[in-house]
């Protein structure tokens, strides 16, 4: 019997857990895919917003400001990437430069610091692949780049650490209520909770439907994106924003911590999960681009990827107790600036579940630190000794991105293993770089092989079902 | 101190190598990333390599073995598995691998033979979802070649380029049913011989003027929308067609590797993504040669030991005879021209012939090639066929460069 | 007239042969080009590549070829009769894999060096 399941394993379900953890409790968190962060975690704009943006009073004003500073010291603790590098929101007419006003009003109900107005020269002193119809921007120095995934990651990693029982590859089919003991239904059996998270993203609305009367619909939002290659990557220093306007926050070009460039996204509505690129999203997000920074060499494109955001009819986050399912939390419509938000929103969940009687006892050991060994940052003499102790890192297995042997044998012995080529991606940044695991992907293949126990035909690209190789060449096989 | 240190050792980087030897550097070495010499040429099983060099046809491997046999034979030092992180102008190189752990070494001339990567799905943003089942030409044949598992049963194959045409027949011979290759251009990327013994002879479709316009498939790829395009290459709404397959094979393209170059301030051509160099295949930074395929795309092995021969015997003349001057001559690319190499001529440096490797920018019929000093026509060749695709050569002889000053240009005349 | 193009080089020659004149070639640059448009029109060889088992060297496969051209028409032949093939390393260039395979007067010989893997 567990204190608190949590349903999905995404930025939002990761975050509540790694604050549960720090309390005396039962937790297990469920998840229908092979790895976390497989929703709109790994697939948004990387981007811990300053927090303007919201409606002053609203769950997502509040938790974004929050998160976003709570964010940026989880990532320093867990050494996850972060950079700030400060954002501006670009304004190209008179009537822009209105918006601009407004958000700064808001940042400042918010509590947002060190926000300023700045000028079109001004801001191309600072940003000079600035466009010249550039009028005038808000400069939020705030504002912070990180790898969403590997946040996403180093929380859930650090709540296993602390105990909490992550299952993978396990999908709720359902929920029942008897004797204050929720029952959870799911393809690898029944588990039994005091407290369930809803924190399911995409598919929250289908997890609260099961327990509860029908109180907000999801209207899934799709982003389309351009990862530009690393000598893209210098092309601006801040995140770049366009005017908000009803259908989001605009097609914006930053950099990312990887050293390269992201530009998007586009915003349309979709049914489901439907993450595939569109031929006129992605003229859009070029086009779009374009306008803000006139530069950018779309050729230096490495990959194109598309998200859904988790939106719903309520425009506000949706952090509730439903009246008619008691202990039953939704954390749903947690779409931008969810990813700031996040650290925010796990901290509420708790505050919400003490409320409603969980009982919150602090645990003398909690453990909150991680580390990974990223060779390329190190110095010359760290390396050679690195390797003189260990020779696995002499290896370097993607050239793109000069990740080492060492550091993928590394990542199958932390808490949440990899279990897909995609897996040791999140992880280690393997094919994350311009030839995509053109060249490291037989290899990477060849090391999960050796790692799993399994045959290399049984290696999956990312999710279930996705195995990269089909068969044999004749001859067929042998034990040479 | 060594003498020479060779970033690659697939078959520019043993062609350098052992050239610079032959011309007496005695203090050599290889750095080699893969557990053993060869390069790209290991995974190429297929024959039609060596034609011009050897006079013989063979295959990649066979190819790749004469030139391991030969630097074999001479006291060229190797070492495997180690990947350059660095070379510095002042030609210091630092190095990694699992045996020799973390080096840094001093050299007097270095030659850059790294290659080139394969272009993917991202640089040509192809619409539709991210199945399992789409890979690059040669990640497929490294799978196949190499590892011997077969990455799929029903193949669409993008682009003509020759990785793409080798894999055709290749997937075929396998057991594989390869429904189409499909060419955006008008013309095929690559040699004539692989379209008629890769497709014509198993009798696979070739769609010039066509894309993927849609990949399908939520967890292995379903099907790909392959549309005709216009003549700015843009689809043709209406003109869908819809393969039911289980993999896509992109074959659209090489990029030469220049991470390192960059990193160490070389100039570099935006027209071939390599660095610029001299006739001698030296870079901006004197004491460093580029050859093969991180220099430009070359379609034929031959071309790329003939390059780094150069490019190893101009290390081995600069160790022993020191720095080049004299005149310089710019090439430029005049009509029908897409680049050069080299991009620069130090006349004193041309002994008899200055070989000029260059790509046209589309497909012409019985031509004159003109090399032009101002007005004047300083030499001229013809040909009855050049085709983007495959890389033409001519051989400039050195007197006439001495009529010429500041610049020459390449330039196609169609008859 | 039948057009086709020659293989033997990379030249890629446009070739015409005239059936009705005793398959005379033009458009040829060189002898080879002839003889190559001759026997493409009356008896079309390939030579055929591929990868054999391997036991105890650096990889599973190791890639073999038929030392001479075989018939276009033999060539699955070809590859079915190598698929029960298993060499074991050490293996040098040039060895022979089957002998006169599928009758054809070819050797299949193997084409690289496969080390033996301690």
């Amino acid at each position: 019997m567990y204190d608190v399941l949590i349903i999905g394993c995404g930025i939002t379900g990761a975050a509540t857990a790694f604050m549960l953890s720090k309390y005396r409790l039962k937790v297990g968190i469920l998840e229908r895919e092979n790895d976390v962060a497989q929703g709109a975690t790994k697939a948004n704009s990387a981007i811990l917003h300053a927090g303007y943006d919201p409606e002053p009073g609203t769950l997502m004003a509040k938790l974004n400001v929050r998160g976003s500073a709570l964010a940026r010291e989880l990532c320093e603790k867990l050494d996850v990437p972060c950079r700030r590098c400060g954002s501006m929101v670009l304004a190209f007419s008179e009537q822009e430069e209105e918006t601009l006003r407004t958000l700064l009003r808001r940042g400042g109900l918010s509590g947002v610091p060190e926000l300023c107005i700045l000028s079109g020269d001004e801001a191309r002193a600072l940003e000079p692949a600035l466009s010249g119809s550039v009028t005038a921007a808000l400069l939020a120095p705030t504002a912070a780049i990180c790898s969403p995934w590997e946040l996403c990651l180093a929380l859930a990693e650090t709540a296993v650490r602390n105990g909490t029982e992550l299952f993978l590859e396990t999908e709720v089919t359902g929920l029942t209520r008897e004797a204050e003991v929720w029952r959870v239904f799911t393809n690898r059996g029944t588990f039994r909770s005091r407290f369930v998270v809803n924190a399911a993203g995409v598919f929250a609305g289908d997890i609260h439907d099961m327990v509860s009367a029908h109180s907000f619909t999801m209207g899934p939002s799709r982003g389309e994106y351009y990862l530009l290659d690393k000598c893209e990557g210098s092309r601006v220093s801040h995140v770049l924003f366009q005017c908000p306007n009803e259908n989001g926050k605009g097609v914006l070009v930053a950099p990312t911590v990887h050293g390269n460039l992201i530009v998007g996204p586009s915003a349309d509505t979709v049914e489901g999960n439907n993450t595939a690129n569109t031929a006129a999203g992605m003229a859009s997000v070029r086009e779009k681009a374009l306008q803000s920074v006139p530069d950018i060499d779309f050729r230096q494109s490495i990959r194109n990827f598309a998200g859904v955001r988790a939106r719903t009819d309520r425009r506000d986050f949706v952090i509730e107790f439903p009246p008619d399912a008691p202990g039953f939390l939704d954390l749903a419509g947690i779409c931008s600036p969810g990813l700031s938000a996040a650290p925010a929103i796990g901290e509420y969940a708790v505050e919400l579940l003490g409320s409603a009687g969980l009982p919150l006892a602090e645990k003398a050991d909690f453990v909150c630190e991680r580390h990974r060994i990223r060779f390329k940052e190190l110095s010359a003499s760290q390396k050679a000794a690195l390797i003189e102790k260990e020779p696995a890192y002499g290896r370097v297995v993607c050239r793109c991105e000069t990740v080492t042997e060492g550091e993928i044998l590394a990542c199958f012995r932390t808490p949440i293993p990899p279990r897909s080529v995609d897996g040791v991606k999140r992880r280690v940044n393997t094919g994350m770089g311009r030839c995509q695991g053109g060249f490291c992907g037989p290899r990477v293949v060849e090391l999960l092989s050796r790692e799993l126990g399994v045959s290399p035909g049984e290696i999956l690209q990312d999710r279930d079902g996705t195995r990269i190789l089909v068969c044999r060449t004749k001859g067929g096989w042998e034990d040479v | 101190m060594y003498d020479l240190i060779v970033v690659g050792g697939g078959p520019a980087g043993l062609a350098a190598a052992w050239a610079a030897w032959e011309k007496g550097l005695r203090k050599i070495l290889i750095v080699e990333r893969d557990r053993e010499l060869g390069g790209i040429l290991n995974q190429c099983i297929h024959n039609g390599f060596g034609l011009h060099h050897f006079k013989e046809e063979l295959t990649g491997p066979e190819y790749a073995g004469r030139f391991i046999s030969m630097i074999h034979a001479t006291g060229v030092e190797t070492r495997l598995d180690t990947m350059v992180l660095e070379v510095t102008w002042d030609k210091r190189v630092c190095m990694v691998g699992k045996s020799t752990g973390y080096r840094e070494e001093q050299a007097k001339t270095v030659v850059l033979a790294m290659g080139c990567r394969e272009r993917t799905r991202g640089a040509i943003a192809i619409p539709g979802t991210r199945p399992a089942g789409i890979f690059t030409a040669g990640a497929a044949q490294r799978y196949v070649n190499m590892e011997g598992w077969l990455p799929g049963k029903r193949v669409v194959i993008l682009g003509s380029g020759d990785i793409g045409l080798i894999m055709a027949r290749r997937m075929t011979l396998e057991g594989a049913k390869v429904l189409a290759c499909v060419e955006v251009m008008p013309y095929s990327g690559g040699l004539s011989r692989n379209i008629v013994q890769c497709l014509q002879d198993f009798d696979i479709p070739l769609y010039l003027s066509h894309t993927v316009t849609e990949i399908r498939g939520e967890k292995r790829v379903e099907q790909v929308v392959v549309s005709r395009v216009d003549e700015n290459r843009r689809p043709i709404p209406g003109t869908e067609m819809v393969f039911d397959c289980d993999t896509l094979l992109l074959s659209v393209g090489l990029i030469p590797e220049n991470e390192l170059t960059r990193q160490a301030g070389i100039e570099m051509d935006p027209r071939t993504n390599g660095p610029k160099v001299y006739e001698n295949m030296e870079v901006s930074v004197p004491g460093i040669f580029a050859c093969g395929n991180v220099c430009h795309v070359h379609d034929l092995v031959d071309y790329v030991t003939a390059e780094s021969l150069r490019a190893g015997e101009a290390a081995a003349a600069y160790v022993l005879s020191g720095d080049r001057a004299g005149k310089t001559l710019t090439v430029q690319n005049g009509p029908g021209v897409t680049y050069t190499v080299p991009q620069k001529i130090r006349t004193e440096g041309v002994e008899k012939n200055c070989g000029i490797f260059f790509r046209v920018n589309r497909v012409c019929r019985d031509s004159e090639i003109l090399v032009t000093s101002g007005e004047t026509v300083i030499a001229k060749y013809s040909r009855s066929h050049l085709a983007p695709g495959e890389m033409e050569h001519i051989m400039l002889p050195g007197v006439l460069l001495n009529k010429a000053e500041g610049e020459i240009t390449l330039s196609v005349r169609e008859a | 007239m039948k057009e086709l193009i020659c293989i033997v080089c990379p030249n890629s020659c446009h070739l015409r042969v005239d059936e009705e004149r005793n398959f005379q070639v033009s458009g040829n640059s060189c002898p080879r080009g002839a003889e190559y448009g001759r026997s493409e029109l009356m008896h079309p060889v390939r030579v055929v590549t591929s990868t054999v088992r391997c036991r105890g060297g650096a990889y599973p496969r190791c890639p073999v070829k038929t030392n001479r051209p075989v018939p276009k028409e033999s060539i699955f032949a070809v590859m079915d009769a190598m698929e029960g093939v298993t060499l074991t390393a050490p293996v040098r260039t040039g060895d022979i894999v089957i002998q006169n395979i599928c009758g054809t007067g070819a050797d299949l010989v193997a084409t690289r060096n496969m080390e033996k893997e301690n």
